[in-house]
């Protein structure tokens, strides 16, 4: 069952952008739980305002997430085994 | 010295001013937007595919960011095409509200994944799936080929609620040489419609796709854009039909306007 | 400083201020937000525990909605600034589940289908501030709201609600759930607007 809400790594290519410094949606993510690897374009995304989440496309497992606290823009890649 | 120059104006938000605004459909508009350093011809122009960052601020502070996709080709004037989601906050402001003259931040071009350039080689027929809104990267797409001159052959899957809906339907209806649209409308049909009348299914894919087999290597085949639901479903009915995953290039934010 | 886009607003509706927390504004929308897919746990296969107290206590489906329940009408704020007015909820009070069990702990982890955590302290719970709804607004609480249930503490910000709820770890000491360990504040009061740790 497919959420309509669900986005992907394209739509935070922006703030990829800023985090990061350079384009990021074809580096590749490696899942820190499954071992999956996808582009960072592919990965299952979501943005429920309190932070950006990427997701594992194959295990689901949190990869990323993004926060904004007081205009400084907090980021955790622990669930990533690497990126790049 | 100019390479650093551009990537740091990618990197930050800019004033933008509403240019031309031109009404598509009911519920979609097309802004023009200028931008004062917009990457021209000569500093590495925006690419087919790629998005701009929309942000908008109120008299009070508030802001509000949206990712719009560029339905202008490279070279052209930018341009985006929003649709107004009636439960959203910025596409009843673009589509309805905002008038040549107002101003607007834009961030980007932005993207490096789902972009398609018209590059030697690339002789494989190419397949474009939109879902709604979802075509707007894939007509910037088919501008860039004509602008380029390519003749790589395309077909365009274009899944419309309704005719009324469709987005880009005069310039769709003169398609250029070697392009060819098919519609599938899956709420409502004109009278004596022909095509397509549902959702797109395993079966329509198998008529409208090209075959796996006429690939050329190291090429994407298919590009599909639209909601998730869409583009799910037509992804995994390209890679039953033999398309490689690795080779079907997807983008769900077509019903991100809000 | 960012222009101004003229005529842009955020969409509000008009509220009587002593209902409306600092910062927040009212809407008519209940946006669904999730940091993760919908879980669709089979009710046959759902269940409620609660563990760290002298035993672990579990409801099934069915045992759970045997226990007695109570509809409520009160108002949800999120942290992301909307605030929904006389939201209506049918669920089992904290009291009641948190009674089924012998423990001395002061605080409380609840976790969710899909991993989600938050964490509060167990007063928060008991008193009628708190309840395991199953319904929303009349009818069954869907899915995409946290259905079959979800943690419902209106007087915290609504990410302290976890959607999905399978369960409460009692725990001597109080420890940061998902947002609280990406910034967010480990009480959560919308009164003192405690959105951020440090606030």
């Amino acid at each position: 069952m497919v959420d309509e809400k669900t986005l992907d790594g394209n739509a935070i290519a922006g703030l990829l952008m800023e985090v990061f410094g350079s384009e990021m949606t074809t580096a590749v993510a490696t899942c820190g739980s499954c071992g999956a690897a996808s582009m960072v374009a592919e990965l299952p995304v979501y943005m429920p305002g309190l932070g950006t989440v990427a997701r594992c496309r194959s295990c689901e497992s949190v990869l990323m997430v993004f926060t904004e606290v007081r205009s400084v823009t907090c980021v955790d890649l622990m669930g990533l085994a690497s990126l790049g | 010295m100019a390479g650093t120059a551009v990537r740091g104006r990618l990197n930050t938000w800019q004033t933008a001013t509403i240019g031309p605004v031109t009404d598509e459909t009911a519920r979609v508009r097309t802004l023009r937007l200028e931008v004062p350093d917009w990457p021209g011809p000569s500093d590495g122009q925006h690419r087919a595919g790629q998005h701009v960052d929309i942000r908008l601020t109120a008299d009070d502070g508030y802001q509000a960011e949206r990712a719009y996709s560029i339905a202008s080709a490279p070279g052209e004037p930018l341009a985006i095409t929003v649709e107004r989601l009636d439960d959203g906050e910025v596409s009843p402001y673009l589509t309805q509200e905002a008038r040549t003259g107002d101003q607007l931040e834009v961030r980007g071009p932005i993207g490096g994944y789902f972009v398609w350039e018209p590059g030697s080689g690339s002789g494989g027929p190419l397949l474009l799936a939109a879902g709604g809104s979802g075509v707007v990267p894939l007509r910037a797409i088919l501008r860039e080929r004509s602008r380029a001159g390519s003749s790589v052959p395309v077909r365009l899957l274009y899944s419309s609620r309704s005719w009324e809906d469709v987005i880009y339907a005069s310039e769709f209806g003169l398609p250029p040489g070697g392009v060819e649209v098919i519609y599938t409308l899956t709420r409502s049909q004109p009278r004596m419609w022909q095509g397509y009348a549902r959702r797109v299914d395993d079966a329509m894919l198998a008529e409208v796709a090209w075959p796996a087999a006429l690939a050329s290597p190291g090429q994407p085949l298919a590009y599909v854009c639209g909601p998730t639901s869409f583009v799910e479903s037509v992804a995994a009915g390209l890679v039953k039909l033999g398309y490689p995953a690795g080779r079907v290039k997807t983008a769900r934010f077509g019903a991100t306007g809000g | 400083m960012s222009p101004v886009s003229r005529g842009f607003r955020r969409k509000r509706e008009a509220a009587p201020a002593d209902r409306v927390p600092p910062g927040q504004y009212v809407t008519k929308d209940f946006p669904v937000l999730s940091a993760g897919p919908t879980p669709h746990t089979p009710l046959s296969q759902w269940s409620f525990s609660i563990t760290g107290g002298s035993e672990t206590k579990t409801w099934t489906w069915e045992e759970f909605r045997a226990l007695p329940a109570e509809t409520l009408t009160t108002d949800i704020h999120c942290v992301t600034r909307w605030s929904k007015l006389d939201t209506t909820w049918e669920g089992v009070s904290l009291d009641v589940l948190l009674a089924a069990v012998d423990y001395d702990a002061r605080y409380v982890l609840a976790f969710s289908d899909g991993g989600y955590t938050t964490n509060m302290p167990v007063a928060d719970l008991l008193g009628g501030k708190a309840w395991v709804a199953f319904g929303y607004g009349g009818g069954p609480l869907g899915a995409e709201h946290g259905g079959p249930a979800r943690l419902l503490v209106p007087h915290l910000y609504f990410w302290k609600s976890a959607k999905w709820v399978r369960g409460l770890r009692l725990r001597e000491a109080d420890g940061p759930g998902f947002w609280e360990n990406y910034g967010y504040h480990i009480y959560g009061d919308p009164w003192r607007e405690q959105r951020y740790a440090g606030d």
